[in-house]
């Protein structure tokens, strides 16, 4: 019995696990190519309201972020503030902020920036309405009211 | 040679058993450290500052005024609404079925009224004296050229009028939350619409249609003049009453 069982394995050769970093190393680049750095940190806390009629925004390089909502330090208080990349911001610096944008990118996809507003929701409207006015008045008007899927 | 064979095949393999959870390890790091969220939310276009549509009381019936106030409590046209009403309501200032005289009058369009717009249209365009005028009838012409490759597409149809428009106006104090739920109930009603009207013309999903295939362009085009997305959330009135 013994005799045969030795037989039996040495002719099949165990299965050679030399591929398997390679596997892996496939699916780790496949990673490193489809998701992106959290680029920014944020200095505001966010709770997105819920909609279900939420369409997918296509390319993300074309889409720069407004963050409104109380501060995560206590020291600043708990009234909404806005934040630009990563840095708080007073409403007449969108302005600026929308020039540093789209100087950084290629003329031709200038028109097609989308500003996404990230707003927690109990924020009042107030400040929503004043960027939005902001954003008018320098012509940014594709904009995109961030929000999660629900139902 | 025999012997060189003999030492090759002593030496132990290299142990690449551990190569695998090294790349693992990057693989998991990775995982953590990026994201892979969607960027998600209801997409609008604002209207410019300088001509922005002032809904005026001469055309009361065309315009549906949605208010939220301060206390975030829904009304429109001045009574007071619950939001799960609002989506029907919509549709049907929209779509106004019974032709009531408060709601916008919904005109026809057929092939026979495109036609005799489009002759008008160009006899004008003709008889223009100057270049200004002349730009109008263009517009004009080109309107009614869409319009007849809308009933060319889905047959006739009645046409919302080109100033109907939802009028959506916060209280400063207003919540964000409470904001976005009726801006999704307003999308909601056009999409309801959208959807029905797709599915009675093409048999298909309107959602399934896709903007980038040049078979379903026109007739994304032709549903969404047929149930046009107006919303003007312009000129909220407090930064009226400043200028």
């Amino acid at each position: 019995m013994s005799i045969f069982k030795r037989g039996s394995t040495k002719s099949t050769p165990p299965i050679s696990t030399a591929s398997l970093p390679d596997i892996i190393f496939m699916l780790l680049f496949f990673f490193m190519v489809t998701t992106v750095m959290r680029e920014t940190e944020l200095l505001v806390k966010i709770t997105l309201p819920e909609a279900s009629e939420i369409i997918r925004l296509e390319d993300k390089a074309l889409v720069d972020y407004i963050y409104i909502g109380p501060p995560v330090d206590p020291d600043r208080g708990t009234e909404p503030l806005t934040q630009l990349n990563g840095q708080f911001a007073r409403l007449n610096e969108i302005n600026q902020w929308m020039d540093w944008n789209e100087a950084r990118r290629d003329q031709k996809e200038v028109p097609f920036i989308t500003r996404s507003r990230k707003v927690d929701k109990d924020t009042r409207m107030k400040m929503v309405i004043d960027v939005k006015q902001e954003l008018r008045r320098s012509n940014a008007l594709k904009i995109n009211y961030s929000a999660e899927q629900d139902r | 040679m025999r012997t060189k064979r003999n030492q090759r095949s002593e030496r132990p393999d290299l142990n690449a058993g551990s190569m695998a959870d090294i790349a693992f390890l990057l693989l998991i790091f990775f995982l953590v450290t990026t994201t892979m969220d969607t960027e998600v939310g209801i997409l609008r276009l604002l209207p410019p500052m300088e001509k922005a549509p002032q809904p005026t009381e001469a055309n009361g019936r065309d315009v549906y005024e949605v208010n939220i106030n301060d206390a975030n409590e829904l009304s429109v046209e001045g009574i007071p609404m619950d939001i799960q009403d609002l989506r029907s309501g919509v549709k049907e200032f929209m779509t106004n079925p019974e032709n009531s005289l408060v709601l916008p009058e919904r005109r026809s369009v057929n092939r026979a009224i495109c036609e005799q717009g489009i002759a008008l249209a160009r006899s004008r365009m003709l008889h223009a004296s100057d270049e200004v005028s002349k730009q109008v009838h263009q517009k004009e012409l080109s309107t009614w050229e869409h319009k007849l490759a809308v009933t060319e597409l889905i047959g006739d149809f009645q046409e919302l009028p080109p100033n109907a428009v939802i009028a959506l106006r916060t209280g400063s104090r207003t919540s964000y939350a409470m904001y976005m739920n009726v801006q999704n109930e307003l999308e909601a009603a056009v999409e309801d619409l959208r959807e029905a009207l797709c599915k009675e013309k093409f048999h298909r999903e309107f959602k399934e249609l896709n903007e980038k295939s040049s078979d379903d362009r026109p007739l994304i085009k032709a549903i969404r003049a047929v149930h046009p997305q107006r919303i003007s959330e312009a000129e909220p009135l407090e930064v009226q009453s400043i200028r």
